[in-house]
């Protein structure tokens, strides 16, 4: 993995300023006609399928049920029927996706920001420290990442249900900050690995101890490994599915993406309504991604091995 | 409402707050210790949140399942090997796996080469153009699997003939003159599958793209260069000279795909749950859980999983000992 982390995935700059730099084009290979054809149907093929989803969740239910979303294009007529209603009705509906909204907030903060300090003080000891099986002990962590994450469900969903956490969201917090440890600690080390050690060193001779150069020194140059891990974690947890259903599930405490599930099962939903739910539970991580994308794709290529 | 996210920001700063003071007081702890012993305690006490936090939710729950995979649905008699046998003798379950199996075949194949031939297709385009189009492959990442399942539950929708179709694909093959078609259902040569698998190719692209098109731009023009004097056309430039520098990230990205696509739950759970010959075996392994409440099938699956993850596993430890050694 490091090879790619090394690079940073967003290459279009170091790409830029190779070919500024060389006196001639290496790569003299340019798009023509066919090649350029190709690149719009698959961008056609990407982004239709979210806009009809987008155009739908702002029609009326006869319009939704009765004609493609197309139809707003080809007869413009329609275009005065366009509605925020459905919104309106997602969110505050029998299948109330606002209160689902906060129930997201609420699970997905805690579960995002509390395992990073825990994270970077054990990526610090593997990355800084001697000690007696550090090797053998981060094997284990590697190897962990591709675990996959079904094997806790059985065994805490007995243990939550001795605790009474079931339906909680302390049960959810805790089952993410669980399974996001290994590949937090993974890009925090691979990260610290990279910084200099000439200045950890002279921190040392300096007499700081472990605990100043890890707070004063590595956390403040660890920022951007840090970010990528909150991000990836962020949208991890938002987009989860399984864990919300076992851990957490339908009612009061449901998250969006179990909300989401249950629009889409319920017989006899329009699909003003359906994508309208749908599209409400997107925007967030959307923002977030477009916001933060290159943190995004740091983080992504250090982190999509995770179990 | 307030009041939840009230909790949620106090979550987290009270559990920021005590992960500080909880290392703050090991830290001191360790220096109550005589010198010697500090030194050699310290990185234990500084690994050893992290490594309860794992414990608790991988390494005792993966022992865990593996006893229960022995025991009946309540977890309470040990039943040997029947909860294996049972769904190894089970037809369901057969298709399941080969169903899965065909995820694997299928899915991290099709997203790599997609994922490379838009990288260096893309490679062609001006920088602007270039990145426009790799953020609009690269959206759906954002996306979750469920609101990925919605947009494509809509594509694939169909309403009885005669009726006007509002699902674009039978819209578009009715401008041919050919009948809607319940495309989810059409379980022959696992067409249905196809389609779902497309929908986590359309998901997963953007990730393999990017990750490839880095590494084509790393690949050093002086040997594209080379080929050019050499004579070698576009073609073999591509498979013999930028293909074999890239060999690395191709496989980083094939067998993280393949992980993900082992563990694959959301999009079946939502579009089919597993009907018409579409399960998959993390389906299954929520079925049995929620609907049929055996925990022993359930386990016995979750251990399958794990043994099918293990070759890859070995193949990641590998991977990193040997970064390690050359760094």
């Amino acid at each position: 993995m490091t090879d790619t982390m090394a690079t940073p995935a967003t290459a279009t700059p170091t790409a830029r300023a190779r070919r500024k730099a060389g006196s001639f084009d290496p790569n003299p290979a340019k798009a023509g006609l066919a090649t350029k054809l190709v690149l719009l149907l698959i961008c056609l093929l990407w982004i239709v399928p979210v806009f009809g989803t987008f155009v739908t969740s702002f029609r009326s239910v006869t319009d939704a049920e009765s004609s493609g979303w197309w139809t707003v294009f080809i007869d413009p007529s329609t275009l005065g029927n366009l509605t925020l209603d459905n919104y309106r009705a997602a969110i505050t509906g029998d299948i109330e996706m606002g209160n689902a909204f906060i129930n997201t907030l609420a699970i997905t903060l805690p579960a995002t920001f509390i395992p990073i300090l825990v994270a970077a003080f054990a990526a610090y000891a593997f990355t800084f420290m001697e000690f007696w099986g550090r090797d053998v002990l981060f094997l284990v962590i590697v190897s962990l990442l591709i675990v996959p994450n079904y094997v806790a469900l059985v065994p805490m969903l007995k243990i939550y249900g001795n605790l009474e956490m079931n339906g909680t969201f302390p049960a959810a917090w805790l089952a993410h900050i669980g399974f996001g440890m290994p590949l937090a600690i993974y890009i925090l080390r691979n990260y610290m690995a990279t910084l200099p050690k000439t200045v950890i060193e002279s921190a040392k001779i300096d007499g700081a101890s472990h605990f100043q150069t890890f707070y004063k020194l590595v956390l403040p140059m660890s920022v951007p490994a840090l970010a990528s891990f909150a991000i990836f974690q962020f949208l991890w947890v938002w987009n989860d599915l399984l864990v919300a259903l076992t851990f957490i599930g339908p009612g009061e405490n449901e998250p969006i993406t179990v909300a989401a599930t249950e629009l889409t099962g319920q017989l006899g939903q329009g699909w003003n309504l359906v994508t309208a739910g749908a599209f409400f539970s997107m925007i967030v991580p959307i923002l977030v991604f477009l916001a933060l994308q290159r943190f995004f794709v740091r983080g992504l290529t250090a982190g999509a091995v995770k179990g | 409402m307030a009041s939840k996210i009230l909790v949620a920001l106090m979550t987290v700063l009270a559990g920021v707050g005590v992960a500080l003071a909880t290392y703050w007081l090991l830290n001191k702890l360790a220096e109550l210790f005589p010198d010697k012993l500090e030194a050699r305690a310290k990185p234990y006490l500084y690994i050893l949140p992290a490594y309860l936090a794992i414990t608790v939710y991988l390494l005792y729950p993966a022992v865990q399942t593996i006893i229960d995979s022995f025991r009946d649905e309540a977890s309470q008699n040990w039943v040997g090997l029947e909860n294996y046998t049972e769904l190894l003798s089970s037809s369901d379950f057969r298709a399941t796996m080969f169903n899965t199996l065909l995820w694997i075949l299928i899915v991290p194949a099709a997203t790599v080469a997609l994922g490379l031939a838009v990288a260096t297709l893309a490679d062609r385009l001006k920088p602007r153009a270039e990145n426009t189009v790799k953020t609009i492959l690269f959206l759906p990442m954002a996306i979750s699997l469920v609101g990925a399942s919605v947009v494509w539950n809509f594509i694939y929708e169909v309403r009885p003939a005669g009726q006007p179709q509002v699902g674009l694909q039978n819209a578009l093959i009715g401008v041919f003159g050919i009948d809607p078609i319940a495309w989810l259902e059409q379980s022959q040569l696992h067409f249905n599958s196809l389609l779902l698998m497309l929908v986590l190719v359309w998901a997963q692209v953007g990730f393999s793209m990017v990750l490839l098109s880095a590494a084509v731009k790393g690949v050093p023009g002086d040997t594209l260069e080379a080929a050019r004097i050499d004579g070698a056309n576009e073609k073999q430039i591509f498979f013999q000279v930028i293909v074999p520098q890239i060999k690395g990230t191709i496989i980083t990205v094939y067998v993280t795909v393949i992980i993900g696509v082992m563990k694959i739950f959301d999009i079946v759970y939502v579009m089919t749950n597993g009907n018409f010959n579409t399960n998959v075996v993390a389906n299954a392994f929520w079925n049995q859980l929620s609907t049929f409440f055996n925990n022993g099938a359930a386990s016995a699956i979750v251990v399958l999983l794990m043994i099918a993850v293990i070759p890859v596993m070995i193949y990641q430890v590998r991977q990193f000992k040997e970064q390690e050694a050359n760094a």
